[in-house]
């Protein structure tokens, strides 16, 4: 054998050096997934900047990355399993069962706050759980199963709200023990210089940076990928394709019940339809961010991107002074935008190259 | 090359030791019968061939052997204890490694990537701890320039390469982690002639190093080249089980094609 290499050694010899492409640095940042969705959020932003005067102050900003983060913390997690080759649509109304199990339990029982966060906590994690074992136990679509929940827990919020507060919205809790540590850790804001940001501000760029971490930098994140990508290779290779999926519905659940904190601490109260029609925008979120709907493709900062998107067109409309109700369709485009890019991205890696 | 196989090989090996023994191993999916009455021994230091048409059942026997697809009939016996894979990690933690015809690799991921999928190296054993990139990429490299692939970058996505490269990536990934048994399910099917010349190198480099290798087959050229032991599959059930001393090419040549059905059927075309 060592008299082969040897021989195609040899014979490779003079082309062997030149046969390693150096990537330049347009080359690998056109191969990342975000690119698409960062060109997209400068050239918008350049755009308000010019036709929306209000938005070109720090307030604004922080408005903006205020309302990013409101879809943005979920998206992670919905980006990564959309990585990972599957759908959570319960993931909006998942928001409001946290908020409203937390309040409800807590102030029925009239017990310290902390106590329903956390039974609330647990309960999410529950729902993620089985959202993902019935999709690998039973091998039907998680977009059926979850849109399957997604009506369940819809139902239940209106219903159970209904039933244990004769309204469909939770009591005001600001009274009762343990509000002042969660606000503070969920909802306070804080002061930059002459402009207030709120602490899920902050918390969205840590789950950003961890989720980043974990998909590039871990054997968590490339068995991710590799679930996503090929199924039945990543199994056979003995990559624990069960475990990777639920832990990643459970993730979903995890930031959808963070949000679901947020929301109950910031406005003392809960509102029982919360939430509905957010998985949408978590889902364009993470695709308008380069994430492939058919899975194995995207990273995190791509749906941070999304997010910003979101946030800055939703507000941005409002500053340049237009009709708010064309905001949706501005969404659509980007999507359908955003899906042409990812469409072409696929063709071009995976196809061979010619030379 | 072949230094990585004795490298990784598991130096306990003891020359012609039975690895993994098939007892009348069976397997049924629903009402459909794959396979019936196996009986296989993979010894180290053997190449043992299993030989087939489409739809014989090779592909089911090695999926039996390397976790992907529980028997429900007779038993498998890995190091004389018996066991019933769950999953193909607990084959691959028997030191059984498997190169599929089918599965793989996974095309969007990078090539480093999927050469260390499953078996990553961490700077650490605690969970969401980094992987060693650095290394692996270098490793990845190394194993794959040894087997005459140099591709223009470790980082490009696997889907970009070539169906005989991206194989020979599966085989350099089976030889590096496969440190007791190595099964190979067709591995020169994609290939050229070149390309399968080096996969037999490394099969019989693989057997000299003491591994109990399988090798899966249509063409009993190349299982008579490397082959220690022969068993030909027909309809799911062995219809030859011979020595490498008991048989000779053209046996092997002959029953492959059809055996008595060709014979049969030359009389009846017969100009």
């Amino acid at each position: 054998m060592s008299q082969t290499q040897e021989k195609k050694h040899v014979q490779d010899a003079p082309s062997e050096k030149s046969n390693r492409v150096q990537i330049g640095l347009l080359g690998r940042a056109l191969a990342r997934p975000e690119i698409g969705a960062l060109v997209a959020a400068i050239v918008i932003g350049i755009f308000f900047l010019v036709v929306a005067p209000p938005f070109r102050s720090a307030e604004s900003l922080s408005t903006v990355l205020y309302q990013s983060a409101t879809i943005g913390i979920v998206a992670v997690a919905v980006g990564m399993l959309m990585i990972g080759g599957e759908f959570d649509l319960s993931a909006g109304v998942m928001v409001a069962t946290a908020g409203l199990f937390n309040a409800m339990f807590a102030y029925q029982n009239n017990l310290n706050l902390w106590v329903g966060a956390m039974l609330s906590l647990v309960f999410a994690l529950a729902i993620g759980f089985l959202n993902g074992y019935l999709v690998m136990k039973t091998g039907i679509a998680s977009f059926l199963i979850t849109l399957g929940t997604f009506f369940i827990l819809q139902g239940a919020n209106l219903g159970v709200t209904k039933l244990v507060t004769g309204s469909v919205s939770t009591p005001n809790i600001n009274q009762m023990n343990g509000y002042t540590s969660l606000e503070k850790i969920f909802a306070s804001t804080f002061q930059v210089g002459s402009v207030r940001v709120s602490i899920i501000v902050v918390w969205w760029f840590v789950f950003v940076a961890i989720a980043s971490w974990v998909l590039l930098r871990t054997k968590v994140g490339n068995w991710i990928y590799a679930v996503g990508g090929n199924q039945a290779s990543a199994r056979a290779v003995g990559v624990p394709v069960v475990r990777v999926k639920i832990g990643l519905f459970m993730s979903v659940s995890f930031l959808a019940w963070f949000m679901g904190m947020h929301t109950l601490y910031r406005f003392n109260t809960i509102q029982a339809g919360n939430g509905v029609g957010n998985e949408f925008l978590y889902i364009i979120a993470a695709v308008v961010g380069g994430t492939l709907l058919t899975g194995g493709y995207g990273n995190a900062i791509g749906a941070a991107i999304g997010s910003f998107i979101f946030g800055m067109t939703s507000l941005c409309i409002v500053y340049a002074g237009w009709d708010p109700n064309w905001f949706r369709a501005f969404l659509g485009v980007m999507l359908l935008l955003a899906v042409l890019v990812n469409l072409y991205v696929k063709k071009l890696s995976t196809t061979r190259k010619v030379g | 090359m072949t230094d990585t196989i004795t490298e990784h090989a598991d130096q306990t090996l003891k020359q012609g030791e039975a690895l993994v023994e098939l007892q009348d191993v069976g397997k049924r999916y629903g009402a459909i019968r794959a396979l019936k009455g196996i009986n296989l021994t993979v010894r180290a230091g053997e190449v043992t061939c299993v030989l087939g048409d489409n739809g014989a059942g090779k592909s089911t026997l090695i999926k039996i052997i390397s976790g992907l697809h529980p028997h429900n009939e007779g038993s498998l016996k890995v190091d004389g204890a018996e066991v019933n894979f769950g999953s193909p990690r607990a084959a691959l933690d028997h030191g059984i490694a498997t190169v599929y015809q089918d599965l793989a690799v996974v095309g969007l991921m990078e090539v480093w990537r999927n050469f260390f999928l499953g078996s990553e190296l961490t700077s650490s054993g605690i969970p969401f701890s980094g992987l060693k990139v650095k290394e692996m990429k270098h490793v990845a490299d190394e194993e794959l320039r040894k087997m005459g692939i140099v591709v223009k970058n470790i980082d490009q996505p696997i889907g970009e390469l070539s169906g005989g490269q991206r194989q020979c990536v599966a085989i350099a990934r089976a030889v590096y982690f496969g440190a007791r048994v190595l099964i190979l399910d067709e591995p020169t099917a994609a290939l050229g002639v070149k390309q399968s010349g080096v996969v037999l190198k490394y099969t019989a480099a693989a057997r000299d190093a003491g591994l109990g290798v399988v090798f899966i087959t249509h063409n009993p050229h190349h299982a008579y080249l490397v082959g220690d032991h022969f068993v030909i599959l027909k309809l799911g059930q062995a219809v030859l089980d011979k020595k490498r001393s008991e048989v000779t090419l053209d046996e092997l040549t002959r029953q492959m094609a059809g055996g008595d059905e060709l014979t049969e059927l030359s009389h009846e075309l017969k100009r």
